[in-house]
């Protein structure tokens, strides 16, 4: 547990997770849910007010600093020097990782081509794109391969190329076996990059699953068919019928849809049935539910996605 | 010794950043050789001084412990901008001492005073500042000039991890400083004053470091000391309490103050 003010504020709330070895755990929530508390906790930049947690089976309360040999750290912010090039960064968290100074400036030389910033390696980070910056700040904290490495919020305020470079990146660390704990308040970042997922609100955690788990928990699939404005009421007829709940209409698309419990049995009698009526289906298929809609019906309220600015 | 090597990689980044933006270095210096000639003109002219060689000789030591003084607030930025970066936090979650950032960046402010006040010295003497004492004494004025700053910027660290702001930090220095620098003997006599603020002023570190400085530089005139009180008689003894109690409130506060820091 963590409480700011006196405790006037619960940041954690009895909030316990925990990580398989070479896997990657997403903790997702809006912001303000405790991701980065949990995150400074785990990396020994705070005290918890009570509770206890292990990092590769390490007590971060009692020997923070054993912790500190293994993890590698990557927050919101591009914590380097800005004055500073990009070579020139890596060389000093080398040297402060204590590699001598040929291995500081190998390893550097290493990282900066393999996240592809040979080019920029002798410009100051002041002139980085914001996907630069994230993707040297990740470099720092590979130095001496992390066997746990918390990426907090690693693509926050990322342009949407920024974002799938920066995806790519983690993809490739992931495959090297590296047991990440991931925070996001992007569910399709959760989705495409984790294999378990951890939903937190308010400092608890309030499910906790693979993407498809939780999914699940949500409820089915959802039958979508979009068709010709003459043809609308009778599918919405033949959708209800089939799935024997009520079909809604976003009438703008000319989508009907209706959850499902039989899945592509259900879709094959919808079409069936249109045929025989002679209505042309101009789109149809199942739609499982997006994290969003996991986030929506586990806390009641949208994720707030709020872009951080700089 | 961890610590030492881990401090060094420190103080070398700031180096490293002079050499990058090497404006700083140019504008931290100016500041202080600006300071040297409009005194020395401004005011040089009007204050009679009863000095031989005039108003410089007394001027350049009250501005050398003026420039010092000014390290906390360099330390003090430095550091707050950091915190904003995050990179406190970085360099905290590395395994390397928590003492070793703060104590490089002690190092590292002292080093650029080294060279600000090889400038500001330069600019003196051509200005007809002459020490007259011997080439010992100038140096230890010296060393004691960087040791005043040194205490300082540890002053400057709490600063710095304190605010939540870098601008803030940047007023709470100049509280700090302004104040402490003027209300001395270092660029007027405190004969002026009225009697309780000469009261402050004689006790003032800064007044005893100017005094100290004086003296090693060979200069008779203690600008207003007033005879018999402890701090004028005793000008180098009193700085060095000061200093020694300034660096054993701030290091550990400022340690314990890392350690905890948090943006």
């Amino acid at each position: 547990m963590k409480t700011y003010n006196k405790g006037a504020v619960k940041a954690l709330d009895g909030l316990s997770l925990d990580v398989e070895e070479g896997t990657v755990l997403s903790v997702l929530g809006p912001n303000g849910a405790g991701k980065t508390t949990t995150v400074r906790i785990l990396a020994t930049l705070l005290s918890p007010d009570s509770g206890n947690a292990t990092v590769g089976g390490i007590d971060v309360i009692k020997h923070p600093e054993k912790v500190r040999e293994i993890i590698g750290l990557s927050g919101q912010y591009a914590a380097v020097d800005e004055t500073l090039t990009g070579w020139d960064n890596l060389v000093m968290f080398g040297r402060l990782y204590h590699l001598n100074k040929n291995a500081a400036v190998k390893r550097a030389d290493d990282l900066l081509e393999r996240f592809s910033l040979t080019d920029s390696a002798k410009r100051p980070i002041k002139t980085y794109s914001g996907g630069m910056r994230r993707r040297l700040d990740l470099a720092a904290s590979l130095i001496v391969q992390p066997k746990v490495l918390f990426l907090d919020e690693p693509t926050t305020g990322l342009d949407p190329r920024g974002r799938q470079e920066m995806w790519g990146v983690i993809e490739e660390l992931v495959k090297g076996g590296v047991t990440l704990l991931l925070t996001t308040q992007y569910l399709e970042e959760a989705d495409q990059l984790a294999d378990d997922i951890v939903v937190i609100d308010h400092g608890k955690v309030i499910a906790r699953g693979t993407s498809d788990a939780l999914k699940k928990e949500v409820g089915g699939e959802r039958l979508e068919v979009v068709v010709d404005q003459g043809n609308i009421a009778k599918t919405l007829e033949i959708v209800a019928r089939v799935s024997g709940n009520k079909a809604s209409l976003d009438e703008g698309l000319r989508r009907i849809s209706a959850p499902v419990s039989t899945g592509s049995m259900a879709l094959m009698e919808v079409l069936r049935s249109m045929d025989s009526e002679g209505i042309h289906a101009l789109d149809v298929g199942l739609k499982r539910p997006s994290l969003d809609d996991v986030f929506m019906s586990l806390t009641g309220h949208v994720a707030e996605v709020e872009e951080v600015k700089k | 010794m961890n610590v030492i090597t881990d401090s060094i990689v420190i103080t070398k980044r700031q180096l490293l950043q002079l050499a990058r933006v090497p404006e700083v270095l140019i504008f931290s210096t100016i500041q202080p050789v600006m300071f040297v000639l409009l005194f020395r003109y401004v005011f040089g002219g009007s204050i009679e001084t009863g000095q031989p060689g005039g108003y410089v000789q007394l001027l350049m030591p009250g501005i050398f412990v003026q420039t010092v003084a000014f390290t906390l607030a360099a330390t003090a930025s430095g550091l707050a901008e950091d915190m904003k970066k995050g990179l406190i936090d970085r360099f905290r979650s590395l395994p390397i001492a928590r003492s070793a950032l703060i104590l490089g960046r002690t190092l590292g402010d002292s080093l650029l005073n080294i060279v600000v006040l090889a400038v500001m010295g330069a600019a003196g003497f051509v200005v007809g500042w002459r020490p007259t004492s011997g080439l010992f004494q100038v140096a230890l004025a010296f060393l004691f000039l960087l040791f005043f700053g040194y205490a300082l910027s540890w002053v400057g660290i709490y600063i710095g991890l304190s605010a939540r702001d870098a601008r803030v930090v940047q007023n709470v220095s100049f509280l700090v400083t302004f104040p402490l620098t003027f209300l001395s003997n270092a660029f007027a006599p405190t004969t002026g004053m009225p009697r309780p603020l000469q009261y402050v002023a004689e006790w003032n570190p800064v007044s005893t470091m100017v005094a100290a400085c004086r003296q090693l530089f060979g200069l008779e005139n203690q600008f207003g000391a007033t005879a018999g009180s402890f701090p004028s008689e005793n000008p180098l003894t009193m700085s060095l309490i000061y200093m020694a109690i300034i660096m054993i409130i701030f290091v550990p506060m400022s340690v314990k103050k890392y350690q905890n820091a948090s943006n």
